[in-house]
């Protein structure tokens, strides 16, 4: 049997990050927080980078606490749409022009979402990863954690629920 | 409240860069309970389908209203700090329309307080989002 000549690299690269590029640029919020994706194969880190108008609490100064809770949410739902949609981005049926059109492409619509404030958020880059701990047809369940200077010691986490877009379109029972 | 405490929160609320960035306004204030606004904008859209606002922009006007809430109580003295929150969305809110929340800091302990809120848009009986959650007391 012949090897197949495998995908370059570049190709494969090239692939995978216009079609998050196009998922994340189709959300006007997330450019509103300054919030960018980090990849590493299929991994995705959630970056916001600092902004003064991050800012909460002036004379500390920290993190708005509705920041976090929306960096949270934005790589929860990113982490989400990205494992969602891996299979047809790698498999070329979902373009990034597709996802951009919106024609074959919906968000997961939040249900509800729980922040836990570990420690203030300091003015400086804050980073998030997302696991998603139960992925049904219906509803998904999303863990986020984040952290600046130190993996270990997270600043915030988040716990969500999330309604998947095929179960919207389907009868609610 | 008079209108002279109203302007006090208010430019105590401009003073944080988040909620001044995010447009929010202070409608009431006092006794442990706030109401607050957001106006509809393109840049705080989280679903570009349907032009439905971000979850994450709901979450902090609902985080702003508690912690006012909790601020203007009687007995609190200084700032305040979210410990949790949780967010129950109900329903999308309707493009275009202004969002109202209401809190109330129904319970006070010496270092913990706890808050209510609800999200409205211009259909006030059918709430867009509700949040219950902890904040810190003074000390």
């Amino acid at each position: 049997m012949a090897l197949r000549t495998p995908e370059p690299v570049q190709v494969v690269k090239q692939r995978r990050d216009d079609a998050l590029a196009a998922i994340v640029a189709a959300i006007p919020y997330i450019q509103f927080l300054n919030v960018s994706f980090e990849r590493r194969g299929d991994e995705l880190t959630a970056v916001m980078a600092y902004r003064d108008t991050l800012i909460g609490n002036p004379a500390l100064p920290a993190l708005h606490g509705g920041a976090i809770a929306a960096f949270l949410e934005v790589a929860a739902v990113i982490e989400l749409t990205w494992a969602t949609a891996w299979a047809a981005i790698e498999d070329g049926t979902l373009t990034p022009e597709a996802i951009t059109s919106g024609h074959q492409f919906a968000l997961p619509k939040t249900i509800d979402f729980t922040v836990d404030y570990l420690r203030s958020g300091l003015p400086r880059d804050a980073y998030a990863r997302a696991t998603i701990n139960r992925s049904g047809r219906r509803y998904a369940s999303v863990h986020v954690e984040a952290w600046q200077d130190n993996r270990d010691r997270l600043f915030a986490q988040g716990t969500g629920h999330f309604l998947m877009p095929d179960a919207k379109s389907a009868k609610a029972d | 409240m008079t209108k002279d405490n109203r302007a006090i929160a208010q430019s105590f609320i401009d003073a944080i860069p988040h909620s001044h960035a995010l447009g929010m306004k202070i409608d009431f204030v006092g006794d442990g309970e706030a109401h607050m606004s957001m106006d509809y904008d393109e840049r705080f859209i989280g679903d570009p389908a349907t032009g439905v606002i971000h979850g994450g922009a709901v979450f902090a006007l609902l985080d702003t209203c508690g912690g006012a809430a909790v601020i203007s109580h009687p007995d609190h003295n200084g700032a305040t700090a979210t410990i949790d929150l949780r967010v129950d969305y109900m329903r999308p809110a309707s493009p275009g329309q202004r969002i109202r929340a209401v809190a109330t800091c129904y319970n006070r302990t010496r270092s913990v307080a706890f808050v209510r809120a609800v999200a409205m848009d211009d259909r006030e009986d059918k709430p867009v989002a509700t949040a219950a959650g902890a904040f810190v007391t003074g000390g």
